[in-house]
């Protein structure tokens, strides 16, 4: 479970509105996908799936898949904290191409 | 910690400690917490209707009523009948220990069951990094800019933790975002204990302190094992140390490669480098220090 | 139902019992001290079954009451002047949140000079916070409006906090005779509190959000549909009440002698009983004189003041406040209501009891006389003691 993209309305009407600042939990209608100037990309030969990317992104965008981990690019900032944190150098920062 | 993500598609700086210490705790919480985050970066990056970032029951405090909000959280949910839950507050630094210390305090006197985490970035970086009182010695900020007269901030970070320790609060701990399963231990810990927590989590903020995106995680790491920032816990009226460095280096790496600490002289590095060797000579007179980490 | 003799302070205390709210968070302040004191003394003694928090700040006390209601818990706090000016920021944080806190808040001055009188300073300058504002006032209508409150706050159609204004010492201070109702009769009247503005963990919710320029101008556009609806629900809760409790409150503003008056003074608050009493005596000299009351100030009693005004010759507003630099809030409000209205008959303000300055019949007496000049359309600002006398 996580917050997930919802279809954007382009348009709100009155009643679209909730009535006081209250509203449903995870509600995302936006990607942090353009924010990126480079990418991480996973070596799925070198990865072990030792985790210490998921624990240490600070956006969540890190999970397991299968034996290794995969990334959601829809909301991967490319802060690089993983290729970091990565002691295999599984996961290369590599320079978006647009 | 469970799988699920609370906090996320937030708009926090890449690399942004801030954000980590908040997505982390709350896979320690679960879905039973209910977060309060008052006016601050992780208000301003998580919650921008329509785009709502958090995945369990969250709430906008004002700036200085973290604390108080909280308090009323947890008696509203009480009196309700609700036990099963944990109500969580999200502070930085200025939330905490400038404007919203009174709350902070009354919460802590009245030993209500909530936990304070204080996310510390050193400075008011919502608004664009000015200084508080946690920002430490040294530091540029943008109302404490380094010139010819002053170097940065003047003066020593406030103590926070051993303020809300004077308390006589049930469980108070320091932790970092470089060291996560110190961290998690620490949360797991807090939600445990019925009656007032507090955890002051160290958070690098990559734009206010002049490092790079991808190394926020390790300058918080390098803190602890440089012993600027100590790893402990106050329980039952004993300060306990979590982590210890294997020695005391000479600072000069480490705040250099800052670009909030780029002006100081060597002279201010050595002082930096006294004041933490004094802080460590009072602890291990006086505090249990035991290799390796908590039990 | 009992009678008991009892403050104004006490009776609303009285009434916050029969409501019982989940969670009373107060700090205390002079002349609002009895009333936390009493709801100290009812939680201990077990009558009153609340969660009191001991707040260390009015701005704690209402940040409390937010979170308290934000899980869906009934709230209560009560606060007077510095202390009502300390939570300000909490108050327009409250009304926009739409927590449908009930707050008692005891008229006095605000500082400086210091001084712990009563004057309705403190909450005619925060009139635009966005909160339901009513003026009690008797001892009995503060406890009325401690039960009446909680039904309109919380009303769907309005859920907007509700602010109760006690006159200090005039009103919070002063004993009388009041009815207190069963509390069955309570229970009967007052719906418990449902809405989906609150914490919950079937279906988790993101409150108290921000919205940037695209969507806060709706968010501050529903919540003043809020206040609006008020007047509505205002009119619904008092029909209901009347029969059970036999007391008929008159919404928004209440009219005395006002049918064929000549010249109305318009006022809030307890001075009113003074005012109605200085009426009768110039009726007996053949004077039309009526008084009408403003029992609300949010949402606005418009209409009331222009059927009343119609048939008028000239209106006086006594406010025991003064908007610096212009003249009085409740002035200003009253001429926009005739304005609207088509209406163009001079009207007086008049500025008086500041800081507790005592109000005599001979004030008012005053006032009517200057009604009775012929001032044709004119409008002006007089300080009751102060210009007379140089």
């Amino acid at each position: 479970m996580k917050p997930h993209l919802r279809n954007l309305k382009t348009k709100w009407t009155l009643q679209d509105y909730p009535d006081s600042t209250a509203y449903e939990a995870g509600y995302l209608t936006s990607k942090n996908a353009g924010w990126r100037s480079v990418r991480p990309v996973i070596d799925a030969e070198k990865c072990t799936g030792c985790l210490q990317c998921y624990l240490h992104c600070p956006d969540g965008v890190i999970f397991k898949s299968g034996k290794v981990v995969a990334i959601d690019y829809d909301f991967c900032k490319g802060c690089g904290i993983c290729g970091r944190i990565c002691r295999l150098k599984a996961i290369k920062m590599e320079v978006e191409s647009k | 910690m469970v799988e699920d993500e609370f906090f996320y598609g937030h708009k926090a700086c890449a690399g942004c400690g801030g954000s980590l210490a908040v997505r982390i705790a709350l896979k320690v919480l679960g879905k039973r917490a209910v977060a309060v985050l008052p006016a601050g970066c992780m208000s301003a990056v998580g919650f921008n209707f329509p785009q709502l970032c958090f995945a369990n029951n969250a709430i906008i405090s004002t700036f200085a009523g973290t604390a108080s909000m909280l308090t009323g959280i947890e008696a509203g949910l009480r009196a309700k009948g609700i036990t099963d839950f944990v109500a969580v507050g999200f502070a930085g630094d200025g939330g905490t220990a400038d404007i919203g210390i009174q709350a902070l305090s009354g919460a802590i006197d009245r030993d209500d069951d909530i936990l304070y985490i204080c996310y510390d970035n050193e400075a008011y970086m919502n608004t664009g990094i000015q200084k508080s009182s946690l920002t430490p010695f040294g530091a540029k900020t943008t109302t404490t800019p380094a010139g010819k007269n002053a170097h940065g901030n003047l003066r020593p970070k406030k103590n926070m933790f051993e303020i809300v320790a004077a308390h006589g609060i049930k469980y108070a701990a320091t932790a970092s975002i470089g060291y996560l399963p110190d961290y998690m231990k620490k949360v797991q810990r807090a939600s445990e204990i019925k009656g007032t927590k507090y955890i002051h989590v160290i958070a690098p903020c990559p734009t206010g302190w002049g490092i790079a995106s991808d190394e926020s995680v390790e300058i918080a790491k390098e803190a602890v094992d440089c012993g600027l920032w100590v790893l402990a816990e106050y329980k039952n009226g004993n300060y306990s140390v979590s982590i210890k460095p294997k020695n005391l280096p000479g600072l000069q790496t480490h705040i250099k490669r800052q670009g909030r600490f780029k002006h100081l002289t060597d002279d201010d590095i050595a002082y930096v480098e006294s004041q933490r060797d004094s802080k460590w000579n009072f602890i291990n007179q006086h505090w249990t220090v035991t290799q390796g980490g908590i039990k | 139902m009992s009678r008991e003799f009892l403050s104004g302070n006490e009776a609303f205390a009285y009434g916050i019992r029969l409501v019982s709210p989940q969670v009373i968070s107060a700090y205390p302040i002079t002349p609002q001290t009895i009333v936390v004191e009493r709801l100290s003394e009812m939680v201990e003694d077990g009558s009153l079954k609340s969660e009191f928090i001991h707040v260390e700040s009015e701005h704690s006390a209402l940040s409390c009451a937010m979170g308290a209601n934000a899980t869906g818990a009934r709230t209560f706090t009560a606060t007077s002047s510095q202390g009502l000016l300390y939570m300000a920021e909490c108050l327009a944080y409250a009304s926009g949140g739409r927590f449908p806190i009930v707050m008692m808040n005891a008229n006095r001055s605000t500082a400086l000079p210091w001084n712990i009188y009563g004057d309705q300073r403190d909450s005619l300058s925060l009139l635009d916070c966005g909160w339901i504002q009513a003026y009690a006032k008797d001892a009995q209508e503060s406890l009325d409006l401690a039960i009446l409150s909680y039904y309109i706050a919380e009303h769907p159609k309005v859920s907007t906090p509700f602010m109760v204004n006690l006159d200090g010492f005039h009103l919070t201070h002063t004993y009388e005779i009041v009815e207190v109702p069963e509390s069955g009769l309570v229970k009967a009247f007052l719906p418990d509190y449902n809405t989906d503005n609150k914490i919950d963990f079937e279906n988790p919710k993101n409150l108290a959000f921000s919205a940037g320029p695209e969507h806060n101008f709706v968010f501050k556009y529903k919540e003043h549909l809020g206040v609006l609806n008020a007047a509505e629900i205002i009119s619904e809760a008092e029909q209901k009440f009347a029969p059970l409790f036999g007391r008929q409150y008159s919404g928004l503003a209440e009219a005395y002698r006002c049918d064929d008056a000549d010249y109305i003074l318009i006022t809030l608050g307890t001075i009113f009983g003074l005012c109605s009493d200085v009426a009768d005596r110039l009726r007996d000299e053949g004077v039309k004189a009526g008084v009408l009351r403003l029992r609300y100030i949010r949402p606005f009693p418009n209409k009331e003041i222009a059927d009343i005004a119609q048939k008028a010759k000239s209106v006086a507003v006594l406010e025991k406040d003064i908007s610096f630099g212009n003249e009085g809030t409740v002035y200003t409000n009253v001429n926009s209501a005739l304005q609207k209205a088509g209406i163009n008959i001079s009207s007086l303000n008049f500025i008086g009891g500041l800081g507790g300055r005592d109000i005599s019949e001979e004030d008012i007496r005053e006032i009517f006389s200057k009604l009775r000049e012929n001032n044709k359309g004119k409008t002006a600002v007089h300080f009751i003691g102060i210009e007379e006398n140089g």
